[in-house]
């Protein structure tokens, strides 16, 4: 029996191939930056129960914080203060960035916890709700400059910020703001889509 | 024991535990832990005292040496200065030493090793099986003198102690090794600041007599922390410290070193 030559179709299937490859390594197979918060490999998991690693969010903008599911007061306000910001995007921007909600109480929010408050929240196909181990949790936490403490009753004290990463990974910019759209954020926003494009 | 006799002295237990990498044995010494009253509030209400559970734990006798560090980043390229992105480790990282793998003075080797970031510390930590105490174990073990399981109730300590906070920083840090405390832990005072694994958990409010609403808002929960015992100022100033540093940053006079669980059914 002989091997078939390789047909042109192949050929160009390869071809199509090692191009999609490479523009990969262009866009976020390469290393990412020294300073970027992908150099943390951060194995999460999000409100589907799909394991995935922090840097797959490389590509396009991500607005990253942090919350806990059983949070009455700044958690849920955190999440409406990010839904207005997005809001206040060009509808086709919105398409073309991502919201990373990264647990601080893995203990308790499990993956159901993070579907039950995605769906009460309202959070769009563009949100990812996530958790991770404690270590882990502790390292994120870090690398956003997020502090946060169990208290002895079991719930948190935490700061609210909002990060936003550019496509590398590097914090692009910081708000502290919460209850309010920071027209701040939303401009870095905007420039990041431009640059972008 | 010169003179008092307390009923702590069954410890400490001090065990070996193989130092990997270098061939080095790194002392840890077993703490019992137990029912322990933190300078820092724990409970919601954050002027009101709640004694938490330590669980036992082992910690490192000494701060990490620079020998000890010379020994882990030849065996971890990664860590080496020069090789640490600058999000896991600022510009100051290891700036003291004359290369990447060469020790600043020729006699650097048991003096503690400063100048490392937060996640630096933790990888050292995670190479021999560790990882780095938390504050509250941290406090504890820094609240015994050489006899007194807890010796924060005597001014004479507390003097003796806050001196040091006094002195100006020498060029050269002093050797590791200075008197054992009532759990054989040394230098817990008196040589370096030391990073634990929850240092971005020791915010303070800007202003803790105010506990209104900003705080509610700001910190989801309770307020910040604010401080129970006016009079620990040395113990105080680390968590000042602490709250005021990133997990990248590196200076002179920071150092750390590591801790370990302990199974408590186990003999």
């Amino acid at each position: 029996m002989t091997m078939p030559k390789p047909s042109r179709r192949a050929f160009v299937l390869g071809f199509g191939a090692a191009v999609t490859v490479s523009l990969i390594g262009i866009a976020g197979g390469a290393e990412p930056p020294g300073n970027s918060v992908y150099q943390l490999r951060l194995p999460l998991t999000d409100q589907d129960g799909q394991a995935f690693d922090l840097a797959s969010g490389r590509g396009q903008p991500v607005l990253v914080s942090m919350f806990y599911t059983s949070c009455r007061m700044t958690c849920p306000m955190i999440i409406s203060t990010i839904q207005q910001t997005v809001r206040a995007l060009a509808p086709a921007d919105r398409e073309r960035m991502r919201v990373l909600m990264i647990s601080f109480d893995p203990a308790r929010d499990t993956v159901a916890a993070l579907k039950r408050t995605a769906e009460e929240r309202g959070c769009d196909t563009h949100w990812t709700l996530a958790r991770t181990d404690e270590a882990s949790t502790r390292k994120i936490a870090a690398v956003l400059g997020v502090q946060y403490r169990r208290l002895a009753d079991g719930d948190f004290s935490h700061s609210s910020i909002i990060s936003l990463l550019d496509a590398d990974g590097r914090i692009a910019a910081r708000s502290g703001v919460v209850g309010s759209v920071d027209p701040d954020l939303v401009q870095a926003l905007r420039r990041q889509l431009m640059v972008h494009h | 024991m010169q003179g008092r006799t307390e009923s702590r002295q069954r410890w400490p237990v001090v065990f070996l535990a193989l130092y990997v990498g270098s061939g080095l044995a790194a002392d840890y010494a077993t703490l019992p832990g137990g029912r322990f009253e933190s300078v820092l509030p724990q409970g919601r209400a954050p002027a009101v005292s709640v004694p938490v559970q330590i669980a036992p734990y082992a910690l490192r006798t000494t701060p990490v040496t620079s020998g000890e560090f010379l020994a882990f980043v030849t065996a971890h390229p990664e860590w080496r200065r020069g090789q640490v992105p600058a999000v896991f480790a600022d510009e100051g990282y290891l700036a003291d030493w004359r290369s990447p793998l060469e020790l600043g003075a020729a006699d650097a080797a048991d003096r503690p090793q400063t100048r490392v970031s937060w996640f630096a510390a933790r990888a050292f930590c995670e190479s021999e099986g560790a990882r780095l105490p938390t504050w509250l174990e941290w406090e504890y073990a820094a609240s015994a003198d050489e006899t007194r399981g807890d010796a924060r109730a005597d001014p004479q300590w507390r003097q003796r102690i806050l001196a040091w906070y006094g002195r100006p920083t020498a060029s050269l840090l002093p050797r590791v090794g200075g008197a054992a405390n009532a759990y054989g832990v040394r230098d817990l005072h008196g040589l370096v600041w030391e990073w634990v694994d929850d240092f971005n958990a020791l915010f303070i409010a800007e202003d803790s007599r105010t506990q209104g609403d900003s705080d509610t808002l700001r910190f989801c929960g309770a307020g910040a922390i604010s401080i129970l015992d006016r009079e620990s100022y040395a113990v105080l100033m680390r968590v000042a410290l602490l709250s005021s540093l990133s997990a990248a940053d590196t200076t002179g006079n920071l150092g750390f070193r590591c801790a370990r669980s302990v199974d408590a059914n186990r003999p």
